[in-house]
């Protein structure tokens, strides 16, 4: 189905990452938000308080983000398309809950604009090491969808994205931007409402009688009910079977974790949104995401110019992992480089994945900061060595 | 000694508001809570909301099970947030009824913080707090409510924090209805329950319950009839008494009653009109549950 | 049924003859109980005991002992924390039946 157009702000705009987040939420049908302030996040969230009373939605700022996180589960239930949006510190504080949305699988957004850590780290500076703590950052086996945009054009779409996600695969998502992608100010194109597709939520047709709230079909996915349409269904964190019972066993834990996990897995070829640039006869490709994936362009352009054949791979859904590409590309090319602003997460993924046919060279960065272009130009010199 | 054979049960006039694929319940023998479950239902059967519009959340802990044996939408989510759940439940659809129902140790030790703010916000929601004056599901440790000297596994030298007066907590944080009952108040509780369940606003019940597996083993007091025999002894009932004296002692009395019964606007009524106010004809309010 | 017999009245009330004393007929789930014995702590009109069989659970289901004293007060229906007793109506013509 198509947007609400009386949320689509169409036109061309100037906004920030965070701005263009928040237009994102709204074009997307999102009118429930609960969150609480933290740099370099706040500004989504206060954008939506400014724009949710025109719009017809809800916000309010919780007393910190563990309740937030409970509210936005607590209103999927309700039948809102909810989300939240944080930093570090507070994605921490909400990894409980998030456990929660994926084991009660339900639908919802949570925007991490990360910044330098760990703990308080660097408020007011970008960073990118929340990477693995979003694919494992919540105990237990689960899984999720994580996606990272470059610029605030891309996060408005992958908002929408993200929640069209949740809604099919009934998931929690995650946005993970950085301080950087942000706070930059960028034109900011927003099409008709006609042009932009929601996936609608996946409610049941059958009756009461019928329906249990955790059974699916192939796609392992089960179909959607939200309270007060007389379901009584039972809802919990416990490890539960079809009916939404709690059942303490093996077999049931078995069933149900397995089906959380395959959820996703069997779908990863279908979740895969990456962006392919000179792969044919790269040597070197330079594996980015983020804002990183910006800043390396002008090393691979120094280096294409010297005649180094160097491609890029842009991770825009970054979990579930394109192992099937990666692995692919792996017997074609000698090395990937990934510059990420940390001290290595994602490149232990591509190191898993090319499993010893190509060389996985990280470009680390502590955080506060971005690449200068040189070190990732000179580790793909070192890369086709 | 002769044993009773199974026979074809009879049907109890509770089994409609129960799962009752669920029954028995996992609650010890002389515990109070199947008694609130009770009250809950009976006060259920009185209320003109349709049923389907009502809705549980409980979060962790022996009373927090009461979700899974109520035949109601309801939601057994993390311990300590309960409420915020149910906050973001009830904004999204506000004809929805909701109803916290969980221990002493969930809404007022972890969950301490969103009880203070629910109730200050005026929250649209009853939360009923079953007092037993423990973590009771992990074994019986100290809680925010234990009173002063009683023995638990955390304080086995017996504990020396003050603990919290509830219905004072909630009334200064907000609360437009506080009242406190014990499990042997059945009646009197149903009622509460009641009034709470037509009232607007954060409504507030707190329930002494006897705990007798583990409060009443571990203080040598009995097991939890021995409690109701003292909840019987040694409640007075004092409606509208000053909150600031209804603080619980070491097996001496307790004040039972309702002790603020107001009115103020709820967090949604006064966002409404606020924004109203404000934005004039540029506000649209909000159109309920959306995601389709 | 005369005051002073269980009623305990001091003197008569002045309505006592047109007075229409419900009587109950208690429903007892043995399988549910658990003994806690709040039934037969808390009624008014003392019917119940702890009777000394077991359930197949190993508890004592309590009994009545005091047939037709059972005034459907449901006090035992809303303090039984196991669903496991309830009262309906008795109607008049079986109460008169066990009377006489």
């Amino acid at each position: 189905m198509k947007a609400d157009p009386k949320g689509v702000l169409t036109g061309e705009h100037y906004l920030d990452g965070d701005h263009a987040c928040a237009e994102g939420a709204i074009a997307a049908g999102c009118r429930f938000l609960a969150g609480y302030p933290i740099t370099p996040s706040t500004e989504m969230a206060e954008r939506i308080s400014e724009r949710f009373p025109e719009v017809g939605g809800i916000f309010i700022q919780m007393e910190d983000e563990l309740g937030s996180m409970a509210a936005v589960v607590g209103a999927a239930w309700g039948g809102a398309k909810s989300m939240t949006v944080t930093s570090g510190p507070g994605f921490s504080l909400m990894m409980e809950n998030i456990g929660l949305a994926a084991m009660m699988e339900t639908p919802c957004v949570i925007v991490n604009v990360q910044r330098g850590g760990p703990s308080t780290g660097l408020p007011t500076l970008p960073g990118q090491a929340d990477m693995m703590q979003a694919r494992w950052g919540s105990h237990g086996d689960y899984e999720i969808i994580a996606l990272s945009p470059n610029s605030p054009q891309e996060c408005f779409e992958v908002v929408i994205e993200a929640a069209n996600l949740s809604e099919k695969y009934r998931v929690p998502v995650l946005v993970m931007t950085d301080e950087c992608v942000g706070h930059m100010t960028e034109k900011v194109v927003i099409p008709n409402a006609d042009e932009i597709e929601i996936y609608p939520r996946r409610y049941t047709k059958l009756s009461p009688s019928e329906y249990l709230p955790f059974k699916s079909e192939e796609d392992l996915v089960p179909e959607m009910v939200k309270a007060g349409d007389g379901y009584k269904i039972h809802i919990t964190g416990l490890t539960h079977d079809e009916k939404g019972y709690p059942v303490m066993s093996w077999e049931t834990q078995e069933k149900l974790v397995r089906r959380l996990v395959e959820k996703i897995r069997l779908h990863a070829d279908e979740i895969v949104h990456i962006q392919e640039i000179d792969l044919e006869d790269a040597e070197v490709v330079v594996l980015s995401y983020g804002i990183s994936s910006r800043v390396a362009i002008p090393a691979i352009q120094k280096a294409r110019k010297e005649g180094i054949k160097v491609g890029q791979l842009r991770l825009i859904i970054v979990w579930p992992f394109p192992e099937k590409k990666i692995r692919e590309l792996a017997k074609k090319v000698k090395a990937f480089v990934v510059p990420e602003i940390n001290y290595g997460q994602i490149v232990l993924e591509v190191e898993r994945c090319a499993a010893g046919k190509a060389k996985a060279i990280l470009v680390p960065h502590g955080g506060g900061w971005v690449h200068d272009p040189e070190d990732i130009y000179r580790a793909i010199k070192e890369a086709v060595k | 000694m002769k044993v009773v054979e199974a026979v074809e049960v009879a049907e109890h006039p509770m089994e409609s508001i129960l799962r009752m694929d669920r029954i028995p319940h996992i609650w010890c023998p002389t515990c109070g809570i199947g008694t609130t479950v009770t009250s809950f239902a009976d006060a259920l059967e009185r209320t003109e909301i349709p049923l389907e519009k009502i809705c549980v959340v409980s979060g962790i802990g022996c009373t927090g099970r009461v979700a899974g044996y109520v035949k109601l939408d309801s939601f057994h989510s993390t311990h300590g947030r309960a409420i915020p759940f149910a906050t973001g439940l009830k904004l999204a659809n506000p004809e929805l009824k909701v109803v916290v129902f969980s221990g002493d140790g969930d809404i007022a030790g972890i969950g301490g913080n969103h009880l203070i703010h629910a109730a200050r916000r005026n929250m649209d929601m009853v939360v009923i707090c079953v007092n037993n004056f423990i973590y009771a599901m992990t074994g019986g440790q100290v809680a925010a409510t234990t009173p002063l000297t009683a023995n638990t596994s955390t304080s086995p030298y017996g504990n020396f924090e003050q603990p919290f007066n509830l219905p004072h907590l909630a009334a200064s944080c907000g609360a437009v209805y506080v009242a406190r009952w014990t499990a042997l108040h059945v009646r009197r509780l149903a009622k509460s329950i009641s009034e709470a369940l037509n009232k607007k606003g954060f409504s507030f019940i707190e329930i002494i319950c006897p705990c007798s597996t583990i409060y009443a083993r571990r203080n040598r007091l009995g097991d939890g009839l021995s409690l109701m025999q003292f909840y019987h002894d040694n409640s007075v009932i004092k409606h509208g008494a000053n909150t600031e004296e209804l603080d619980i002692e070491f097996q001496k009395r307790i004040i039972v009653g309702k002790f603020v019964d107001r009115e103020r606007p709820t967090f949604l009524d006064a966002h409404n009109a606020w924004l109203k106010q404000r934005l004039k004809d540029k506000f649209v309010p909000y159109g309920g549950a959306h995601a389709d | 049924m005369s005051p002073g017999s269980d009623g305990k009245f001091w003197r008569k009330p002045l309505d006592y003859d047109k007075l229409e004393i419900p009587h109950g007929e208690i429903h007892i789930i043995k399988e549910r109980c658990k003994g806690c014995g709040f039934c037969v702590e808390y009624c008014p009109k003392d019917v119940l005991e702890l009777s000394g069989e077991f359930n197949t659970k190993g508890y004592h289901p309590p009994y009545v002992v005091k047939e037709n004293a059972c005034v459907h007060c449901g006090l035992c229906e809303m303090i039984c924390p196991e669903f496991a007793i309830f009262v309906t109506e008795k109607p008049k013509e079986e109460v008169k039946k066990v009377e006489s």
